[in-house]
Parts: C-alpha cells; sequence; structure tokens
C-alpha cells in the first residue's frame, strides 16, 4: 500500500469502506446481484414479506408503548389505544390487519415455491429457513393473539395450550409448565408477551437474513427452473440475469403500491376483515368462567386446525390429532428430498403433478374453511378427506414424482 | 395461473358467508353517518340503558364532539350519571349488586354492537314477550331467559307470544310461531323500530367512535396511492425498456 497523499481519498465512502464492508454489500446484495430477468407476478411476495416484517415490528413498538400486559388491564388498554391515543386506531389496524396480510402473503410465497421447485437442489437450505421462519410467525401470531385479551384470545389459547396436555405422561405438567398456572392467566399472558415483542421476533430476523444470505449465496430460481449461472458473458455476468437494483427494486415498488392499496382498502373500510381477522367474540374481555359457543383460531390456522379436529381419538388418548397437525408442518421441511422430479417448473412438469398441486391448493382451502365451522359430521367426513390428501400429497410425492411425464427444458430462460 | 390467482382471491370473500346461524336476526339498516339518527340514540342511551350497563370506554365529550353537540349541550342533556364532560360513562351500580339483583352482571355495553353485531342488537331490543315464569315478568326471543326486563316497555307496549303446533318425529311441539302487539306503547310499532335503529345505531358509533373519520381518511390515503402507483408504474417502464 502506497502513501496517503490526501487523507479523504475515496471519500466518505472510501473511509468506512476501509472498516466496513458497506459497498461490497450493497453491490452483493443489490447493485450486482444478478437476478432472472425472467420473474412473474409470484415473485413479488418475497420482498412483500419483508414490508410486512417491517410494518408489523414498527406499528408493534407503537403498540408496545401504550400495552399494558397484564390481566386486570390488557383489555382496556387496548380500547385506550383504540380510542385516547393519537393515530393509535390506525396503528392497531395496522398491525391486526398486517398479521393476516404476513400469513397471506408468505402463503402465496411458499406456493410460488412449490409452482417452481424453488426448494430444490441447489436451494434446499432456502426452503428449511423459509419453513423455520414459517414456523417462528405461527409461534408469533399464537402468541401475539393472547395479548388483546378478548374471549378468542383466551379460549384459543386453552385450546392450542390444550394440545400439549394430550401428549402421553408428561402432557399435564407440560401443559402447566407453559401457562405459568393451571388456567391461562396472567402469568401467561406476561411470558406471551415476552416472547411476542422479543424473544420471537430476534428469532425471526436472524432467520429472515440467514434466508436471504442463503438466496444470495446460489442465487434465484426463476419460473422457467434454469441455472442462470450455466450461461455467462465475458464478465462473469449471468446473460439472463440483471442487476437486483435497480431493476427489481423499481419493479418491486410497483408491488409494494399494489399491495398497499389492498392494505389500505382493509385498514380502512373492513378492519375487522368480517370477522376473519379480528374476531367478533373478541370485542367481549377475557371470561375464564364463559366457554364461548364457537372457538375457533383466525383464519391462517384454520387448516391446521381442521387437521387437528379431523383425527379420532384413538386407544384412549386425542395426541393422534396433535401428530397429524403436527406432521401437517413437519412434513414441509422434507419436501426437497420427498420431490424427485428432474425439473424445476411446473412449466416442465407433467399432469399428474399439475393436478395433484393444484387438488394441494383446493384441500388446503377447503380444510381452512371447515376450520372456522363448528363440526358436524358430514364436515368431518370431508375435513378427514382432506386430512388424508394433505398428507398424501407429501407422503407419495417420491412416487407420482417419479412416473411423471417431463418436457425437455430449456437452456436459457424464456421471455414472457 | 390466472386461475389460481383469482381462486386465491376468492378465498376470503367465500369463507366471510359462511358464517352466521342459529335465531332469525332481522336487518337493522343502520346509518352511523346520520347525526340525528346518532343523537336520537345516545338520548335512549343515557336515558334506559345508562343506570345498570355501563360504557366504560366512552367519554361524554368524545360522543359530544363526534355527534355534533357542545360540552354544554352533553352536560345539560346526556350527562346524568357523571358530573366530569371528560369523564368515561361509568355508573354507580357494581358488578356485584348486579349479579345479586338481575342474575349476571349487566355487561358493559362499549363493544356490544362489535362483539354482537348490529342486527343481533336490534332483534333482541324488539323480542321481549310477556312470560310470567321470569322474575320480571318477560323474556326475549333472541336471548331466551336472559336477565334483563324489557326496559323500553313504555314505549313498546306489551307483546305476546302466538305459539304454532308442528309435528316433529311423530310428537307434536308448540313452538313460537310470532310476537303480537296486546297493549300498545307511546310510540307506534314504526316509530319504536326507528328508536331502536337509532339506539343501535348509537351503539355502533360507540364500538368504534373513529369509524367516520377512518372512512374518510381512507379515501385520501387510496386516491394518493393510486396517483403514487401510475408514477411507480412509469418508473418501472422507464427503466426496463432495454431489459427483452
Amino acid at each position: 500500500m502506497g502513501e496517503r497523499t490526501d487523507k479523504w481519498q475515496g471519500g466518505i465512502l472510501g473511509w468506512i469502506d476501509d472498516r466496513f464492508p458497506l459497498s461490497s454489500m450493497w453491490n452483493d446484495h443489490l447493485a450486482k446481484y444478478y437476478a432472472p430477468k425472467n420473474f412473474n407476478f409470484w415473485y413479488f411476495f418475497g420482498s412483500l414479506a419483508l414490508l410486512v416484517l417491517v410494518i408489523q415490528i414498527v406499528s408493534g413498538i407503537f403498540l408496545t408503548m401504550s400495552y399494558k400486559p397484564d390481566a386486570e388491564r390488557a383489555f382496556a388498554s387496548v380500547e385506550y389505544i383504540m380510542r385516547d391515543v393519537e393515530w393509535g386506531w390506525l396503528i392497531r389496524y395496522i398491525h391486526s390487519t398486517g398479521a393476516s396480510a404476513f400469513f397471506l402473503v408468505v402463503y402465496l410465497h411458499m406456493f410460488r415455491a412449490m409452482l417452481y421447485g424453488s426448494y430444490q437442489k441447489p436451494r434446499e437450505l432456502i426452503w428449511i429457513f423459509g419453513v423455520l421462519i414459517y414456523l417462528c410467525l405461527m409461534a408469533e401470531a399464537f402468541f401475539g393473539y393472547l395479548l388483546p385479551w378478548g374471549q378468542m384470545s383466551y379460549w384459543g389459547a386453552q385450546v392450542i395450550v390444550n394440545l400439549f396436555a394430550a401428549i402421553p405422561i408428561i402432557g399435564e405438567d407440560l401443559s402447566v409448565w407453559i401457562r405459568g398456572d393451571y388456567v391461562i392467566a396472567d402469568a401467561t399472558l406476561n411470558r406471551f408477551f415476552a416472547f411476542h415483542v422479543i424473544a420471537v421476533p430476534l428469532v425471526l430476523l436472524g432467520l429472515v437474513v440467514a434466508h436471504i444470505l442463503a438466496l444470495h449465496e446460489v442465487g434465484s430460481n426463476n419460473p422457467d427452473g434454469v441455472e442462470i449461472k450455466k450461461h455467462k458473458d465475458a464478465n462473469g455476468i449471468p446473460k439472463d440475469g440483471i442487476p437486483f437494483h435497480p431493476y427489481y427494486t423499481v419493479k418491486d415498488i410497483v408491488g409494494v403500491v399494489v399491495f398497499l392499496i389492498f392494505f389500505s382498502i382493509v385498514v380502512f373500510f373492513i378492519p375487522d376483515g368480517g370477522g376473519f381477522f379480528l374476531e367478533h367474540p373478541n370485542f367481549d374481555p377475557a371470561d375464564p368462567l364463559k366457554t364461548p359457543a364457537h372457538i375457533a383460531p383466525v383464519w391462517y390456522f384454520t387448516p391446521y386446525y381442521a387437521i387437528l379436529r379431523a383425527v379420532p381419538s384413538f386407544a384412549g388418548t386425542q395426541v393422534w390429532g396433535v401428530i397429524a397437525m403436527g406432521a401437517a408442518v413437519v412434513i414441509l421441511f422434507f419436501l426437497p428430498w420427498l420431490d424427485r422430479s428432474p425439473v424445476k417448473s411446473i412449466r416442465y412438469r407433467g399432469p399428474i403433478y399439475k393436478t395433484a398441486l393444484a387438488l394441494f391448493v383446493v384441500v388446503f382451502l377447503v380444510l381452512g374453511y371447515l376450520g372456522t365451522q363448528p363440526t358436524t359430521s358430514g364436515k368431518t367426513l370431508l375435513a378427514r378427506i382432506g386430512t388424508i390428501y394433505y398428507l398424501a400429497f407429501f407422503f407419495l410425492m417420491p412416487i407420482y414424482t417419479r412416473m411423471d411425464k417431463y418436457k425437455p427444458v430449456p437452456e436459457r430462460v424464456t421471455s414472457k | 395461473m390466472r386461475k389460481i390467482i383469482l381462486s386465491f382471491l376468492m378465498l376470503l370473500p367465500g369463507a366471510v358467508l359462511a358464517a352466521g346461524g342459529g335465531v332469525h336476526l332481522d336487518k337493522a339498516n343502520i346509518d352511523v353517518g346520520n347525526q340525528q339518527s346518532l343523537q336520537r340514540g345516545a338520548r335512549l342511551f343515557v336515558n334506559y340503558c345508562l343506570s345498570c350497563h355501563s360504557a366504560q370506554f366512552q367519554r361524554y365529550n368524545r360522543m359530544g364532539r363526534d355527534l355534533g353537540l357542545t360540552d354544554a349541550q352533553v352536560i345539560d342533556n346526556l350527562m346524568f350519571a357523571s358530573d366530569k364532560v371528560g369523564a368515561p360513562m361509568t355508573i354507580a351500580m357494581t358488578p356485584a349488586d348486579g349479579k345479586a339483583w338481575f342474575g349476571a352482571a349487566p355487561p358493559d355495553l362499549s363493544l356490544i354492537a362489535r362483539s354482537r353485531g348490529v342486527d343481533y342488537l336490534y332483534t333482541y331490543m324488539r323480542t321481549f314477550y310477556v312470560d310470567e315464569a321470569r322474575p320480571f315478568g318477560t323474556n326475549n326471543v333472541t336471548f331466551p331467559s336472559v336477565g334483563m326486563p324489557n326496559v323500553l316497555w313504555e314505549l313498546q307496549g306489551v307483546q305476546k307470544p302466538v305459539y304454532k303446533t308442528i309435528e316433529r318425529d311423530g310428537e307434536t311441539h308448540d313452538v313460537l310461531d310470532h310476537l303480537e302487539l296486546v297493549e300498545p306503547g307511546t310510540r307506534t310499532p314504526a316509530e319504536f323500530d326507528q328508536d331502536i335503529r337509532d339506539l343501535v345505531a348509537f351503539m355502533a358509533y360507540v364500538g368504534e367512535p373513529i369509524q367516520l373519520e377512518r372512512k374518510a381518511l381512507g379515501v385520501k390515503v387510496i386516491i394518493f396511492l393510486l396517483v403514487f402507483l401510475v408514477v411507480a408504474y412509469l418508473l418501472k417502464k422507464e427503466y426496463w425498456k432495454d431489459i427483452h
């Protein structure tokens, strides 16, 4: 290194770059991160999930300033936010709508991965980090839903914590340990608050960073499922790649604005989402002595709730429903190895997988609907068929993806 | 592909239709934007409800502001249970007293329109009938064996149940067919329905005082976003014109 004649050479950026990899991070993740040029509609939901995460953290911080995690005062403090805190109603509706938006966006993001085989080699770890994020999100939503301390908060938490009580031998003690009391009570509210505002978000943020780092290590998949890194120009830049910034930043802004329009429609005009984003019984304060006639979780949990209820108790225990529900989530981790397809994208897959995936979407929606409904024998039968299909879709995947007919995959990405 | 997107968009509204069931509810058809209706509802609420039921999250002066009334008007006409215009609508009766007198403490009504729905309240308030078996001599079709007496009987008059006989599983049952007004009140049935509509509109307002401003702000926000969408789209087009 030569003698420096001007200590300000390189300006402020140069000064920082000598001490912190600012320029190289900017280049690695934005300006010189080459993404395939053929992203379509489904590729908006990754950046939108990041946007909703930021929305939830910022609105959550402001809610925390006025909310009281105390069984005597929690319900009233939410109404205090709704009525007496300046703009409190807006912050609260943004946060409650954001919870539903988060799941909607993440479900669509996961479906994109299933459409285009984004979990396949070499992106298995991205997928696994993603499923972990999804698990964290479920925990975050569950802990957060207790905080308003309404009837559904209370009894929903009661139902979920009681799932642990179904575990043989240790179940009862375990559920008491989780609650910190024999019923859902002040101790439960306080610890759920701690998990909701710090423990789970910390893990969530770390996982999001890992998810994006892993993505940028191997590069993005695309609707054709071809590796753009196979064809590079003289400068080593993928021929079908374009810098994420500015191309996808300006494109994602369009997606963000469209998303915000739908988000605003809910926040300003139907903040309770017709009883699906804010359930009506949750406007009654929690009452340990009064069980609501019908306990339903929020819509984003209902497919799994339907699976839980669909499985009959057997050998004197109800643990099988819990196992089936757990399996329905955990099986997602194994997706990269269950899928034996030689191609990634649905565009080049055969009729078997296309049919199986379309049916899976229908079954997921039907299970979601059934989870909101009181059980009848007909609905339970439907939920059982749905549960079997849901699990068979994954467990039989190694067989039917090998039987399918595949079309030849192009060398380069195709234009839209 | 389009079909898949559409099917996702269909998910929510489809599910909304699934709610409901139970007793038949009449449509309340309230208009929360009608200040006169809200003012009449407020008058009914403070005169007939706000001695057993509180609305502990609703402040008097906030109600006045939102309903187009001055603090002085609120103090003179609508404040019987408090002496501070900034105070919330609380009551002197304790929950323990309420439980002793009515069998269950009368619930706080701040959020009743949000938890039960306006159609429920509208139907409930109009379906009291004479039932000598009950402690206060009245029962309710929408909320059977409710602890609350028909507080508005003076206005509504007295209703008697008319039963019809139906056959089910080879046995005959007497079921309620309709309610019949046997003793008129000071209001005609049409006037009384409108009174209840006003009262329910007021309860809907109390459930969420911000709702009128919320929608007005939402229109502005969405107009801004639509303009921004045009700009963002043109920016995207400009950057992407060389990408083929």
